[in-house]
């Protein structure tokens, strides 16, 4: 049986083991490789992936347990809070080695659309499941902070 | 012996007259396609001179280091990796400001393996001539080259233009990427006058900018250029590689350092859907599969029985029993020796002593392990992160048995490297071609480490012991003692013939107070044990370590002296201006002078050291609550000479101020009976955004000198400033890392 998933907006049909994590699945199959494998164990972020635009670590999905649903990656991410923390990131000069960037954008990203105004406390507890090891982090904070400025002037004006 | 970049010191060229660059295979090869090929190109190296055109203008400009093509972009040719350090950046620039480019016409693309053409200049003093990043020199060492490469090329549009135009080169001027004769109002752009200016002879000598004119040098608001690719998930590293028919290994390697495969079963992992070979390898057995699920749940079946006769079988408790004993014992190696420092130690009117113990530590970059590797009889590509292309072209051709021209090395972004890509024995690259070998090259394979492999993995920052005594004399002089017993790096390696002087093992002992404080009295020693367990640089190297017992130290013999910390340290930096400099900075910025506030668990501490040719200085406020520290505010002064990029300077002032407080909250890798306890982030816990100080300030020492290194020397203050800022605030030392507070209060109780 194919496993059918809803990625990006668009239907894809794999002929893979339905344990497969979702995260092999996206890269290796679809060769969307925006997404990135860190650890294999949910303790990174670096596979950050929206699944029903819930921030969801695709390294312990079974990719079996996505279909139906609507997955969206880095490559995928378009909504204007994606858009927001995408523009900030590039202003604030946020990346360094840029490996975890897609899955920190992926998390803050879910992060602006369920919390527009999100304190410094409030970034710390949702990004604290996103490792950089270049520790971008004052950055990240930053980042997200002006993206959300931006989104609440778009909405205001 | 194939480090045949390594030369005995006593053949190696001055670093003021390198040999003359050569036209290598390669670049023949690439002039002879294109000029078959009908376009016009220039190959310009010093000594080849102009080549000849098609008879069209419409061609690029092409340099060693540089691009300007027709379509007006300006590529510029990086020699380093860039790993998240900012060389993308910080190089192009350095071409883009003596070019007078603009920002937004430059890109950057990697060099290939070529040497001497692409060799760090910062190690050819030393006798190493290899393409090679690290010890924080890639800005330091191109510095100089690149201002020539774009001064240079800049002459040569200029001098293409005045022909053109009929006018003197000397009335034309370069300005955003134009090039503009104000007499006559014509004006081009940098890639319509490439090709004309690739016919042209190269000059000699071209005049360099005065500093004070630079624009693009020293810029605050410049973007880094790879900021969009990697805020969109189009940055390709190793990992992304994705070639036709390629195939994916792990590769199972033994359960101890220093273990062998004897035998394998691999009935179990052929059975896995999508396996396709098993093979044995130099370093283990590598599965291969059509993906990395079908690869890893292969080497979950597979069986391998090794032979541990030769394994190292200690665990780190007795490695550090053993390591306490030599500190203790009589034997070690003289490092430094400055005045009487036994006898001024035995009469110190004032005296600390402390024990300073540090765990193994893996770099544990975010893109772990990976490399892509596709063979055919005559030829050998690789695709990686690539730190240093020269050993790892060496290690692949003697992998899969060709001549190291015979390998192309595609040196991609690496998803972080801290010094980790950079092994001595290409470990990771020779494993992907030893199993490309071992599987005849039918297909491209692509290895990736998994999170597990990385952490089990060795190639640690060296377990450490250090034992010190510090005095202060009636006649106010200060004493010092230190005895390190600590593995050696680079002994063993093919860099100790060069690097090694009398047995001391620098990248092990360097960067004490000796030498970083005026002492009238010190002893430094070391004793280098033999442990099986591999290990390497891991950022700012010796310093880690190094650092952290020296500023300790100095900070609790202040408060023995019932001297303020600052002040302290400042009378004993007179001969080196640099660290009072970026002290002084940092303190007054900190507030330093004004009273910290009396709260309880709140402190405030200092640290200075200089490492990789820059100083930096950190002042560290700290809340501790229960036996817990929080960080609150790091405030860092540096001095790297020009700061070239100065956003990027700041980024990796934060950087390494990370992940130093990762090491020092956190990093520990331990073993059991030779077994790594650590195997993923749930137990080698790295620095989280919760535990990132909220304010992080970096202050730049305005410079004239040229520019040092900015990618390691943040990491070596911050964990004493921390300490010292937690002793401040609770009266307890902190002499083993990581910081356990608990346990530092139980020792003194």
């Amino acid at each position: 049986m194919p496993i059918k998933l809803i990625v990006n907006g668009q239907a894809r049909e794999l002929d893979v083991d339905p344990d497969m994590p979702l995260l092999w699945a996206i890269r290796d199959h679809l060769q969307l490789t925006g997404t990135k494998f860190g650890c294999g164990m949910a303790l990174c972020g670096a596979c950050t992936v929206h699944i029903d635009g819930q921030a969801t670590r695709s390294c312990v999905t079974p990719v079996a347990t996505a279909q139906g649903r609507q997955i969206t990656t880095i490559e995928g991410l378009s909504t204007p809070a994606g858009h927001a923390v995408q523009q900030a990131w590039i202003a604030l000069n946020v990346p360094q080695c840029g490996y975890c960037q897609s899955g920190q954008l992926m998390s803050a990203a879910a992060l602006l659309a369920s919390n527009p105004h999100p304190s410094d406390a409030d970034i710390d507890s949702a990004m604290a499941g996103n490792i950089c090891r270049c520790a971008t982090y004052v950055r990240i904070r930053g980042a997200i902070h002006q993206a959300a400025e931006t989104l609440s002037a778009g909405a205001t004006a | 012996m194939y480090f045949r970049h390594i030369e005995d010191e006593s053949a190696a060229s001055p670093a003021t007259s390198p040999s003359p660059p050569e036209l290598t295979r390669r670049q023949f090869l690439q002039l002879t396609s294109l000029a078959g090929s009908g376009l016009t190109l220039g190959i310009l190296l010093p000594g080849c001179g102009s080549q000849p055109g098609a008879g069209s203008v419409a061609g690029p400009l092409t340099m060693p280091f540089l691009r300007v093509a027709p379509d007006n972009t300006v590529t510029v040719i990086s020699k380093h990796l860039e790993a998240g350090q900012g060389v993308w950046t910080g190089l192009p620039a350095i071409v883009a400001e003596e070019l007078d480019a603009s920002w937004a016409q430059i890109r950057v693309e990697s060099a290939p393996a070529e040497v001497p053409t692409y060799q760090n200049m910062a190690f050819v003093p030393m006798g190493v001539h290899a393409q090679l990043t690290g010890g924080s020199t890639a800005v330091a060492n191109s510095w100089q080259q690149l201002r020539e490469a774009g001064a240079t090329a800049r002459a040569m549009l200029v001098a293409a233009a005045a022909a053109r135009w009929g006018v003197p080169a000397t009335d034309i001027t370069v300005s955003e990427g134009v090039v503009s004769h104000a007499g006559t109002g014509r004006k081009a752009t940098l890639g319509e006058l490439a090709g004309a200016a690739a016919k042209l002879p190269v000059p000699a000598n071209v005049p360099l900018k005065n500093p004070t004119d630079f624009k693009i040098v020293g810029n605050e608001q410049l973007p880094r250029l790879d900021a969009r690719a990697k805020s969109t998930g189009k940055q390709q590293f190793a990992i992304d590689v994705m070639l036709p028919e390629m195939m994916t290994a792990v590769v199972m390697r033994p359960p101890r350092f220093g273990a062998r495969a004897s035998s394998f079963d691999a009935s179990k992992a052929k059975a896995v859907a999508g396996v396709v070979d098993v093979v044995q390898i130099p370093r283990g057995v590598a599965v291969v599969g059509r993906d990395m699920w079908s690869a890893k749940k292969g080497r979950e079946a597979l069986s391998v029985t090794w032979d541990e006769s030769d394994a190292e079988k200690r665990g780190t408790t007795e490695l550090m029993k053993e390591y306490r004993a030599l500190g203790r014992g009589k034997e070690a190696l003289t490092v430094k020796e400055v005045g009487e420092a036994d006898a001024a130690l035995a009469h110190a009117v004032k005296r600390v002593e402390g024990e300073f113990e540090f765990p193994y530590l893996a770099h544990a970059t975010m893109e772990p392990l990976t490399a892509v590797c596709r063979l055919s009889p005559d030829k050998c590509e690789i695709w990686a992160g690539c730190q240093f292309q020269t050993g790892d072209q060496a290690a692949a051709a003697a992998a899969v048995g060709l001549k190291p021209e015979q390998v192309t090395i595609n040196t991609l972004a690496a998803g972080g490297t801290f010094g980790r890509r950079a092994t001595p024995d290409s470990d990771y690259i020779s494993e992907v071609a030893s199993i490309a070998k071992a599987t005849g090259g039918k297909y491209p394979v692509r290895l990736i480490w998994t999170r597990e492999d990385d952490i089990t993995g060795g190639r640690y920052r060296p377990l450490n012991y250090h034992r010190i005594t510090a005095g202060l004399g009636k006649d106010g002089k200060v004493a010092y003692g230190q005895r390190i017993v600590g593995q050696s790096i680079l002994i063993g390696t093919p860099f100790e013939s060069v690097l090694v002087k009398n047995g001391i093992d620098p990248t092990a002992t360097g960067g004490s107070a000796a030498e970083q404080y005026d002492l009238d009295h010190a002893r430094v020693s070391w004793t280098p044990p033999k442990v099986g367990v591999p290990v390497l640089w891991w950022r700012s190297v010796e310093h880690t370590h190094m650092a952290y017992s020296k500023e300790v130290m100095i900070d609790e013999l202040a408060q023995a002296a019932g001297e303020d910390p600052v002040a302290f340290r400042l009378k004993l930096l007179g001969k080196h201006p640099r660290h009072a400099g970026a002290l002084k900075l940092a303190a007054e910025k900190a507030g330093w002078d004004n009273p910290f506030p009396k709260e309880k668990g709140r402190g405030r501490g200092v640290a200075v050291h200089e490492s990789f040719g820059s100083v930096v200085a950190q002042v560290a406020e700290v809340t501790v609550s229960g036996n817990k520290i929080t960080v609150d505010r790091v405030v860092c002064a540096v001095d790297c000479g020009i700061a070239v990029t100065p956003d990027v300077v700041k980024a990796q002032m934060q950087s390494g101020i990370g992940y130093g407080l990762s090491a020092a909250l956190y990093g520990k890798i331990t073993l059991t009976d030779g077994h790594v306890d650590q195997t993923n982030f749930h137990q080698y816990q790295v620095l989280r955004i919760n535990d990132m100080p909220r304010a992080v300030e970096v202050h730049i020492v305005p410079s004239r000198n040229p520019p040092s290194g900015v990618g390691e020397p943040g990491v070596p203050p911050i964990a004493p400033a921390v300490a010292n800022a937690v002793r401040a605030a609770t009266g307890t030392r902190l002499h083993t890392l990581p910081f356990d507070l608990a346990a530092a209060r139980r020792a003194k109780a």
